[in-house]
């Protein structure tokens, strides 16, 4: 009876949206009841776009929702419907060549996705069914099906662990490619299981998928032989995530309960958006303003026809009648027509050849960062990466920086620096310390060269051997045939002094936390080795070579409230120990006072050195005690309610009178010039922004260390710690510690000079700001929105006057969170991500540049990111000089692009007024389909793969450099504005100093008179070499190529113009050109002409370049000295004296 | 993507190090090339353009433009050129009545004659010029009005024109030759110069039709259809609706002149690039000898009144002109260059002495760096 209302309850359940009930191997119930089977989605993995069926209209689609692609189409279907004055081949050509182009491009990238989802859908799991094991792809997965997984395999969807080939029903699991910690974590069968899955009967219940990685609430029913159902809890414990891999264990079982899009993994994922540079942004706007002067263009020139027309003998003379045709046409039809003509007429001003341009620009100029050889890294042999080659530019306008730091700014490679034992302090000194390596350097007391005593040291060295959760690697055959996958490994910590202790080293230990094994590995150097858990007793090997064992009563798990963690040891002789490790703060007020102050010195010097350290206490437990704790620890495990609670209780009762026994100190070694680079990257006016999902004091003692924090930054802290000091609400207290510190750093704080050098201010208070993810889950997502609202101002404002900024703790979506909201305030500053991990795949994808670092955990960052680099210290140069310099290049070329087509068209327009307003056009088709095809096209993009302004070396040793760039500050509106007015004012010169000499048309020795078509060449050939000079005279690094190039494009011009000219063509309809270019250098009024108007235009242009001596933009009084320096230290290399 | 990226991890996380570098591609497996090229560290020239350098090109600049213009600006004042405008608008003017009767359908072309003085004597040859005003050659309509293939004698166009000579292709179902708006409006009024002896008796003179057309128009663009009798060659075509004589009897005087290489014809079907416009017409050679070409006296110009352009509201001149190794009087050129000359000059006084102040204020301000 009770079952079947508990059954009805659970169809219930399947029916509310918040939980799904999964019936574990689809066994049907006992109970005759229909039930319906729940639907889920399959495992299947799909992340490509198109598919054969939908992929032309969709990319067409896609691409002509292209602003620009829009245009030329409508451009070219004007052309083909209207009598238009160009061939509508003319801009047809061009843009069925960019459309085919990069619809070629965007299906093999598809075809890539599909190829890769393949894998992943296709790859064979294995599932029991039926008491049989079979074979089935991973996408045929579904919800309920039994998997089994083995060892080193990554699990195929979201399981509930059922079954462990361990006795203890655990299994250790590596999740580094979900959140990047690439520690072991243990998971947990459920209890009570039956070892015959076939037989087991249960069902369970849990909530809907929701990205959380670490959050699962389940309650599993067990149906056992007409017994009441067994109810047992489900955590994250027991849940095993896709992608994450099974390590150390040999085979587990597990039942699917989220599966394909609904996986924590998929759901942690997000889409792979398009990104756009600012530089892109740019291009648009200024589009659009070309496309108001096109539009208004036509519109001036049609009403002007029409008024023209209007006067008498104006619109038909009789010399030139119109068609039949012409004149039955509806005269608004006939306007409207004109007006579509007038556009197509000077459509040129924005050029189709600007976007192949752009796009080759960046294809091409991307090869300089894979072929760099600075970013070449010769331990795991790999240059540096371009996924995507549209952002190059964006790597020069990077205002945020946000940084994973585990593997990104760290080895992930801990290692044991020191301790101190009593007050001395031991340093270890490199491979050739000894047993007796110890020594002393500083003490509270000078003793100089004296240790502590023998006794206290051992005892010491006992306490970190075996104060830890770590486990030595099984089978070192098995890891051995995996060759280097131990070392990838944190735990396998890489063996770099094998030599030294060859038999010891061998071993590969496992823990939860890196720096554990740093610790075994530390205390193992002077000479105590941990030699293994087993059953129950712990092994040691001291430093008489005998073997230790010690019986393992109690292990007082580390949980980040305690801040430490203990184990209670029986030793042979009979001693009750317990040793008890943890951060200072937690353990000094639980040991006697007196041993306290020798130590303190060495941690806080150690801390401020960056190193993570831990303090090591022990006790001695009589009898009674002993027998106390344990009694109080069984019955704390064993209650059902508050159970956490109640261990806690016993932890702290336990953990009291102990004795100092001294500290450690272990170096998470940072990454090759991690601080030079930061420094480098703050000097630039970059914000640095740590996101991590370690710990705080790790992390913070990380920033310490590569100089994101210093010794005087003060640090503002908003942790789960702060907000629940004061006992009262979080809310309350979120809202007073933001208002508290928003005063602090942003209202006392003199106001920031926008766009100077926001590198350290000396002499000026510095904050650092950290917060961890609970904390910031709080400020997102408040109560009521408008508190929310006002958390996040103050938030940013807050993190906008710190000189960095550390967030701890947070979940790979919550980076991508932290991104997204400083992308979007105000100014939307540009933002890059950098990681290695794919914790950091979300926020990679979220910033507007996302950076990978070829680390040790695997390669979705890489995969994900924009770029890929292998070390961090890259990023210095891939900004500094890499993405100032694409910046100025791509900027250049922008300008340069409007700027050309629009002194090229305006003579057209100009020549509107002098020809009735009749569509007539100045130049023959040949010169207006090759101007930005051919003639000025490979200059400019020459100039855009080549350009330095500066030079590299300069580059990188001036970060401020880079600040003089940013904000876009080459395409800001003044200076597009300049460009479009000496656009004009080519224009006009070129225009208006022909129509002067043709005042008197007869320009030839002999009398003889020039035409139309003579007007439109003498224009265009001013129009060649004045644009190409421009480009010259702009030109700061000439490179064979430039001069190639630029010297090459006018000949070219000249040679194709003698070409052109110089044969009748047969498929031609006017052979309008006919010796009109020989003609006209025949005559010395044209060379004449063509020279003069070629100094006017460019005249303003140099005199600018003089008069703007201290140079405009790159003015910097400062570092001119530094420059004659430099050029002087390096007479040999091309360092410019730059201008 | 998301599959894919996370595959990638399964992968490498079985085998890292080993065989997944090759993934990224044979480019970036390697050590990149230590070349200039790809290190961007190819030798360059690296220009300056500072005070000191631009100051000199300016003073060159001036200093050789500024003569230059003087000479061009010389060299146009010494063209003499003469211009009569023969519309006859005003009442008083000769051509007046032939302006104002002027019909498509008279057969005998109204003559009027025009009396001027030249003041100086022309000297070496002297060019004769027909311009007219507010006529547009250059409009769209009109400039693509012709067929290129017809002009140059080929036989399918010349019976079948192409469509762009609409609506003066056919006539009766007769193909027109020469087809379209330009040549259908060639100028055709005939000017006769004439020197009026200080007796009263006119001189004529010796007005040369040849060599006013480009050489290669004459002799390659422009080609007469294949035929022994030019009068046969056209004999399935008609002649344009506005000329009075066929193609092939354009010159009577010289056979060679006839056809689509007639030279007036040729120069006429050069569209002008402005609505105010001259053409070559005639050429008056120089005379043997010390005399003037034309010597200063009065002249009398006898034109034939067949050109219609008071409808949409034009002007007819005659030009004398001589000429230059610039060509025609144009004083643009040398003011433009003596004009850019000075202010490059000037430019360079200036900038001399701005840099020569920046100079000071810079190195001073480099100090405290």
């Amino acid at each position: 009876m009770l079952r079947r209302s508990l059954n009805r309850l659970l169809g219930g359940d399947e029916r509310r949206v918040d939980n799904r009930t999964i019936y574990i191997g689809h066994q049907s119930f006992p109970v005759n009841e229909a039930f319906i089977p729940p639907k889920f989605c399959d495992n299947r993995i799909v992340s490509s776009k198109y598919t054969v069926w939908n992929f032309l209209p969709k990319n067409l689609f896609e691409q002509f929702r292209r602003i620009a692609n829009f245009y030329f189409l409508i451009i070219f279907l004007v052309q083909v419907i209207v009598d238009t004055p160009t061939s509508p081949v003319t801009s047809g050509l061009p843009l069925f060549f960019v459309i085919t182009v990069t619809a070629i491009k965007q299906g093999y990238e598809d075809w890539l996705r599909h190829k890769a989802d393949r894998e992943v859908n296709k790859s064979t799991v294995k599932v029991l069914e039926n008491g049989e094991e079979t074979s089935k792809e991973s996408e045929k997965i579904k919800v309920g099906d039994i998997v089994e997984v083995t060892e080193n395999d990554t699990f195929p969807c979201d399981l509930i662990l059922l079954q462990s080939s361990r006795d203890d029903g655990t299994c250790f699991v590596t999740t580094a490619s979900l959140d990047g910690e690439s520690n072991h974590k243990t998971h947990y069968t459920v209890p009570d299981i039956e070892r015959d899955l076939q037989s087991l009967s249960a069902t369970i219940e849990c909530e809907q998928p929701q990205p959380d990685l670490y959050k699962f609430n389940g309650r599993m029913h067990i149906y056992k032989n007409d017994q009441e159902p067994t109810v047992r809890s489900l955590g994250p414990e027991n849940l095993l995530l896709k992608g994450a891999t099974l390590k150390n264990t040999q085979k587990i079982c597990g039942v699917a309960v989220y599966t394909g899009m609904e996986t924590k993994m998929a759901l942690n994922y997000q889409g792979k958006s398009q990104k756009r540079s600012v530089v892109e942004k740019s291009i648009n706007a200024f589009l659009l303003v070309y496309l108001c002067i096109l539009v208004s263009k036509a519109l001036v020139c049609t009403t002007l026809k029409y008024v023209w027309q209007n006067k008498p003998g104006q619109d038909e003379p009789w010399y030139n009648e119109k068609t039949q045709k012409e004149k039955d046409t509806n005269l608004y039809l006939k306007m409207f027509t004109d007006f579509l003509s007038f556009m197509v007429l000077f459509n040129f001003i924005i050029p189709v050849s600007m976007y192949v341009t752009v796009e080759m620009q960046k294809f091409l100029g991307s090869f300089f960062i894979t072929w760099d050889k600075d970013f070449f890294d010769p331990e795991i042999q790999e240059g540096a990466l371009v996924n995507t080659s549209d952002l190059n530019e964006e790597l020069g306008q990077v205002e945020y920086i946000f940084t994973d730091k585990t593997g990104t700014l760290t080895q992930n490679n801990m290692e044991f620096i020191e301790c101190c034992i009593d007050g001395f302090q031991y340093k270890h000194r490199g491979a050739c310390s000894e047993l007796d390596g110890f020594c002393v350097t500083d003490g509270p007391v000078n003793k100089l060269q004296q240790k502590a005593g023998r006794e206290r040291e051992e005892l010491f060295l006992r306490a970190l051997c075996l104060c830890h959760t770590v486990q030595v690697k099984e089978s070192t055959e098995q890891a051995r045939s995996q060759g280097e996958d131990c070392i990838d490994q944190v735990d396998g910590l890489p063996v770099e002094d094998e030599a030294l202790q060859p038999p010891q080293e061998e071993r590969g230990f496992i823990a939860s936390s890196p720096d554990e094994i740093a610790l075994v590995k530390g205390a193992m150097r002077y000479g105590f080795t941990f030699l293994g858990l087993e059953s129950k007793t712990m092994k040691i090997l001291n430093r008489n070579k005998d073997v230790e064992m010690y019986e393992l009563l109690h292990v007082l798990n580390f949980d980040p409230v305690r801040r430490r963690m203990s184990v209670i040891v029986r030793s042979r002789s009979g001693d009750t120990l317990l040793f008890c490790k943890g951060a200072d703060s937690s353990i000094f007020p639980r040991v006697r006072q007196e041993e306290v102050e020798r130590i303190r010195m060495h941690v806080e010097r150690n801390a401020t050195d960056g190193y993570r350290t831990l303090c090591v206490a022990y006790k001695h437990l009589s009898e009674e005690e002993y027998a106390q704790a344990d009694e109080g620890l069984r019955e704390a495990r064993l209650a059902l309610q508050d159970r956490e609670e109640k261990l806690m209780a016993v932890y702290n009762q336990v953990e009291t009178g102990m004795n100092l026994l001294g500290a450690t100190a272990v170096e998470d070694r940072l990454q090759e010039e991690a601080a030079e680079t930061m420094e480098a990257l703050q000097g630039a006016g970059m914000k640095v922004w740590v996101l991590t999902g370690d710990k705080m004091e790790t992390a913070k003692s990380t920033c310490y260390a590569c100089g994101l924090f210093q010794k005087r930054t003060e640090l503002l802290e908003l942790t789960v710690r702060t907000l629940e000091d004061g006992g009262r609400k979080r809310e309350d207290r979120l809202h007073e510690l933001l208002s508290e510190y928003h005063k602090k750093a942003v209202q006392d704080a003199p106001p920031v000079k926008a766009g100077g050098s926001r590198g350290r201010f000396f002499g000026k208070q510095d904050y650092g700001f950290i917060i961890d993810g609970p904390s910031l889950s709080i400020v997102l997502s408040s109560s009521s929105e408008s508190n929310s609202n006002l958390y996040k101002n103050l938030f940013l404002q807050i993190c906008q006057n710190c000189t960095a900024v550390l967030c701890c703790r947070m979940a790979p979506l919550q980076k991508a969170q932290i991104v997204k909201m400083v992308k979007n305030c105000k100014g939307s500053p540009i933002t890059l991500s950098i990681g290695d991990g794919a914790n950091d795949v979300s926020m990679i994808l979220e910033a507007h540049v996302g950076i990978g670092i070829k680390g040790k955990e695997g390669r979705q960052a890489v995969r994900n990111s924009d770029y890929a680099i292998p070390k961090l210290k890259h990023l210095k140069k891939l900004l500094l000089a890499h993405g100032h310099l694409y910046y100025v290049r791509i900027a250049h070329l922008v300008q340069y692009f409007f700027y050309k087509n629009l002194c090229f068209i305006l003579p057209q327009f100009l020549y509107q007024f002098f020809c009735g307003y009749s569509q007539q056009p100045l130049y023959d088709a040949a010169y207006l389909t090759m101007y930005n095809i051919c003639f000025t096209s490979m200059p400019i993009l020459a100039y855009s793969l080549f350009e330095q302004h500066i030079c590299i070396e300069f580059l990188l040793k001036n970060a401020n450099l880079y600040s003089e760039v940013a904000k876009n500050a080459m395409l800001r509106w003044e200076l597009f504005l300049y460009w479009t007015l000496l656009g004009v004012f080519h224009g006009l010169v070129f225009f208006f100093g022909v129509r002067f000499l043709f005042g008197n048309p007869a320009l030839q020795d002999n009398g003889q008179v020039f035409g139309n078509w003579s007007y439109g060449t003498i224009v265009f050939t001013v129009l060649v070499f004045t644009v190409t000079l421009k480009l010259a005279l702009d030109t700061r690094h000439w490179t064979w190529i430039n001069h190639f190039v630029i010297w090459g494009s006018l000949a070219f011009y000249v040679f194709f113009s003698f070409f052109w000219g110089g044969i009748i063509w047969p498929f031609q309809k006017h052979q309008r050109l006919y010796f009109v270019f020989a003609n006209m250098l025949s005559s010395v009024s044209a060379w004449l002409v063509i020279i003069l108007l070629i100094l006017l235009s460019l005249l303003p242009e140099i005199l600018l370049v003089v008069l703007r001596k201290p140079r405009g933009p790159y003015a910097r009084k400062l570092s001119e000295d530094d420059l004659l320096q430099s050029s002087r230290l390096q007479p040999s290399h091309h360092c410019p004296i730059s201008t | 993507m998301m599959a894919s990226s996370y595959n990638a991890k399964e992968e490498d996380g079985h085998h890292p190090g080993s065989s997944n570098h090759g993934g990224t591609g044979p480019s970036s497996s390697k050590k990149p090339d230590n070349t200039a090229f790809k290190q961007q560290r190819l030798p360059a020239w690296q220009p300056i353009l500072t005070a000191g350098t631009v100051l000199p090109a300016f003073f060159i600049i001036g200093l050789i433009f500024i003569p230059i213009g003087i000479g061009l600006y010389v060299t146009s004042n010494n063209i003499k050129e003469f211009e009569i405008d023969y519309t006859g608008v005003e009442p008083d003017s000769p051509c007046y009545i032939c302006a104002q009767n002027f019909s498509w359908n008279s057969t005998t072309p109204c003559i009027c004659t025009v009396n001027f003085t030249l003041q100086q004597p022309f000297e070496n040859n002297v060019y004769m010029y027909y311009g007219l005003s507010n006529f547009y050659q250059n409009h769209r309509r009109y400039v693509k009005s012709r067929d290129d293939k017809q002009l140059n004698g080929d036989l399918n166009n010349l019976e079948d024109p192409s469509s762009d000579c609409e609506p003066y292709r056919k006539i009766g179902g007769k193909a027109v030759a020469p087809c379209g708006a330009i040549a259908n409006s060639l100028f055709n009024d005939t000017l006769d110069l004439s020197y009026v002896e200080s007796n009263g008796t006119l001189n004529s003179i010796d007005l040369q039709r040849k060599g006013i057309a480009w050489w290669t128009d004459k002799h390659v663009k422009f080609k007469n259809p294949a035929g022994s009798n030019l009068s046969v060659a056209f004999q399935n075509t008609v002649m344009p609706v506005n000329w009075r004589n066929p193609v092939y009897n354009l010159d009577p005087s010289d056979p060679d002149n006839n056809g689509f290489i007639n030279e007036d014809f040729i120069v006429w079907m050069r569209t002008a690039a402005l609505p105010t416009f001259r053409k070559l017409y005639r050429i008056i050679p120089k005379k043997s000898g010390a005399a003037s070409t034309l010597p200063s006296g009065s002249y009398r110009l006898k034109i034939a009144y067949n050109y219609p352009v008071l409808s949409f509201d034009g002007r007819k001149r005659m030009i004398l002109s001589t000429i230059s190794w610039m060509g025609g009087k144009n004083p643009f050129l040398g003011i433009a260059y003596i004009t850019v000359g000075s202010i490059c000059f000037f430019l360079g006084i200036v900038l001399l002495i701005i840099n020569h102040k920046y100079g000071n204020r810079s190195s001073s301000a480099d100090i405290p760096n």
